[in-house]
Formats: C-alpha cells, structure tokens, sequence
C-alpha cells in the first residue's frame, strides 16, 4: 500500500513540476522511454545476477555459512546475552547475520524472523535484543553486492567490482555505529 | 591484488562443495534458475518505478530536489544528485536499484556521483520494509528506538559511501 502512495505521489509530483516548467513533451516521452529503460536495466543485469545466485548455493552446500557462524559465536555473545544460555537462539541469530553476509536474503529472513520470535518481549515492546538484531540487519554488511556489481557491468564498467573495499568500510562502519546508537539509545529509551 | 578477490572467492566455494561430495555444477545451475525466477519478480516493479523515476526527472523535478537539499547533503559531504537515492533508500529496494541505476547511466558508472550511488546501494537495506518483517513477525507494537537508530546507521552509511567514493 505503501508503494501505490509513493508511487500516485511520483507520478503527481512529475505532472505538476512539468506544468510549471513547461516540459509537457518531454514528460510524455519519458512514460516510455522508463519503461523501456526498466526491460533493458533486467535483461542486461540477469546474467551476474543468476550466476551470483549459483554461487548462492555453493555458499549454503560448501559449509561456508556454518563456518562464518562459528567464527561469529564470540561477538553473537557480546551484542545478544540470551545466546549464552539458549543456544537455538544462537543458531538462528548467527545463521541470519552469516546469510546476510553472504547476500542470501532468502535465507537470512526466515532465520531472522525465528531468532526474534525467540527472544523474549514485555507485551508487544521491542526489547533492547531486538532493535539490535534489527539494527544490524538494516545496516546489511554484505561479502560481495551482487546486484549492484551486475548493475555496473551492466552499464559497461570494466572493473564492476572495484567498489567491494568501499562498501566494506561504509557497512561496517554503519554497522558499527547503528548498534552503539542502538546501545546509547536503549540506556535513555524507557520501556513503556 | 584485488581484481583476484572476485574470481578466488568463486574457487574457493567451488572446491569447498566439491570437498564436500555435492554436484558443484548442478548446484549453480539450481541457483542460476532461482536467479532468474528471482529477476522475473522483480521486474514489473523495475518497469514501473523506472517508467516514474524518468518522468520525476523529465518533469524537472528531480533537479528542484536536489537544488533543495543541497545545503544539508553540501554539509554532510554528501553529493545533491544522489538526492532521491538516499530518501528512496529506506522505504523501496526496487525503486532505489531504479534510481542507482539511473543516475550511474546518467552520470557514468566511474564518475563519483555513480560510485557513490553504487557503494551506497551496496552497502544499505531497505530499512523500513526489514523493519515491518522482523517486527511484525514478532507481533511487536512498540518499537522503540529501533527506527531511529537504523536510520542512523542509514545516515552513516550514506555519508561514509560519499567519502570513500572519493578514496578509492
């Protein structure tokens, strides 16, 4: 629902700027020239896109998620108490955070949505676990942008992956600060 | 050493399968059609937010956007172009894969305004739709500080991909 708003809003917005600025002609154009743009933008981008999918299913059979996960136990401890004693919960915590790493968003959700429902909660509020997990899962630390990568082959960059240590940095340190924000927040936040 | 990244990380998993006893070959091609499944789902959402997102810019638009927010985008280092991308960002991925891909083809993927529209793509959620999942899963009213704090990290995340856009 909330995209029909976004989008009835889009289309309001374009309509009136263009009366204003007199761009009538080139508003008509673009009706099809974006449609166009959108079938050509899919189409040049599904290659990486299904290969990095295939590669998907490596990561999930060659082990590489349970790996990561154990590797992340220690940290896991640190942000979410709870893992300490309840070790499903651990589980389904690391393999989440592990899925999301790998850029296996159908993977990682599922996961997630069990983590949460795991965790315990004072009546419908969020506890301080929860916004954590949340926190981290929108800051999206992620091993290799697929789609984004495919977007710029797409467009003809010769190095489509030179943007990798860029995107590294930026999601670690909005990982890093999401979750001290999240920490500074909980201390002043009541619970009611 | 870097162009090897890519290319190693993809053996790497190839072998660790195969260590495994699994049909490499077969898995990638289960995963090759799920990708494509995958792009058939998103695509009408593409076609239509692209058919938006160009009249947005036709319309002149777009261009006010970003002349608005360039006082505050100017303070934060952020460049004005990507205007669209970072509101757009936290509410639709397919809508900011949309404008990402847009403003890359207009201004080109190497200049700083496409690297920067790429590594913020890359290195951001669609925060608000992680948050309605998670959340409502859990059957949770009240969300306290999580809204704040994830677009904090948004906000972060946008500025630090402004600045190393610039770096690398």
């Amino acid at each position: 629902m909330v995209m029909s708003w976004i989008f009835c809003g889009f289309l309001l917005i374009s309509c009136f700027s263009a009366a204003l600025t007199g761009r009538g002609s080139e508003l008509a154009a673009a009706t099809a020239q974006g449609a166009q743009a959108g079938i050509v933008l899919a189409m040049s981008m599904a290659g990486s896109l299904c290969l990095w999918t295939g590669i998907g299913r490596l990561m999930e059979k060659g082990g590489v998620t349970a790996l990561l996960s154990r590797l992340l136990r220690p940290l896991l401890c640190r942000l979410f108490p709870d893992t300490k004693t309840d070790s499903t919960l651990a589980g389904e915590l690391s393999g989440n955070i592990c899925a999301n790493f790998l850029g296996l968003g159908n993977a990682a959700t599922p996961m997630g949505i069990r983590a949460v429902r795991r965790m315990k909660s004072a009546g419908g509020t969020a506890s301080d676990e929860m916004c954590r997990l949340v926190v981290l899962n929108t800051a999206s630390i992620q091993l290799i942008p697929a789609n984004v990568a495919a977007v710029r082959a797409s467009l003809g960059c010769q190095t489509p992956y030179d943007i990798l240590p860029a995107v590294w940095i930026t999601s670690l340190c909005s990982a890093g600060l999401g979750v001290t924000m999240a920490w500074l927040l909980g201390k002043v936040w009541r619970r009611a | 050493m870097l162009d090897y990244t890519v290319p190693l990380i993809i053996l790497a998993f190839c072998l660790l399968t195969l260590r495994k006893k699994e049909n490499t070959y077969d898995l990638l091609l289960q995963g090759g059609a799920e990708g494509l499944r995958l792009l058939v789902s998103i695509l009408p959402a593409l076609v239509v937010l692209l058919t938006a997102v160009q009249m947005l810019k036709a319309s002149g638009a777009m261009a006010l956007l970003s002349s608005l927010l360039a006082p505050v985008f100017g303070m934060l280092g952020i460049p004005p172009e990507t205007a669209m991308l970072v509101l757009i960002r936290p509410i639709s991925g397919s809508a900011a894969l949309a404008v990402g891909a847009d403003l890359m083809r207009e201004y080109g993927v190497d200049s700083l305004v496409g690297r920067t529209a790429a590594i913020m793509l890359g290195s951001t959620e669609t925060t608000f739709y992680t948050i309605s999942v998670y959340f409502g899963a859990a059957g949770i009213k009240k969300t306290r500080y999580a809204i704040p704090a994830a677009l904090f990290a948004d906000l972060v995340g946008f500025c630090m991909a402004s600045w190393t856009a610039r770096l690398f």
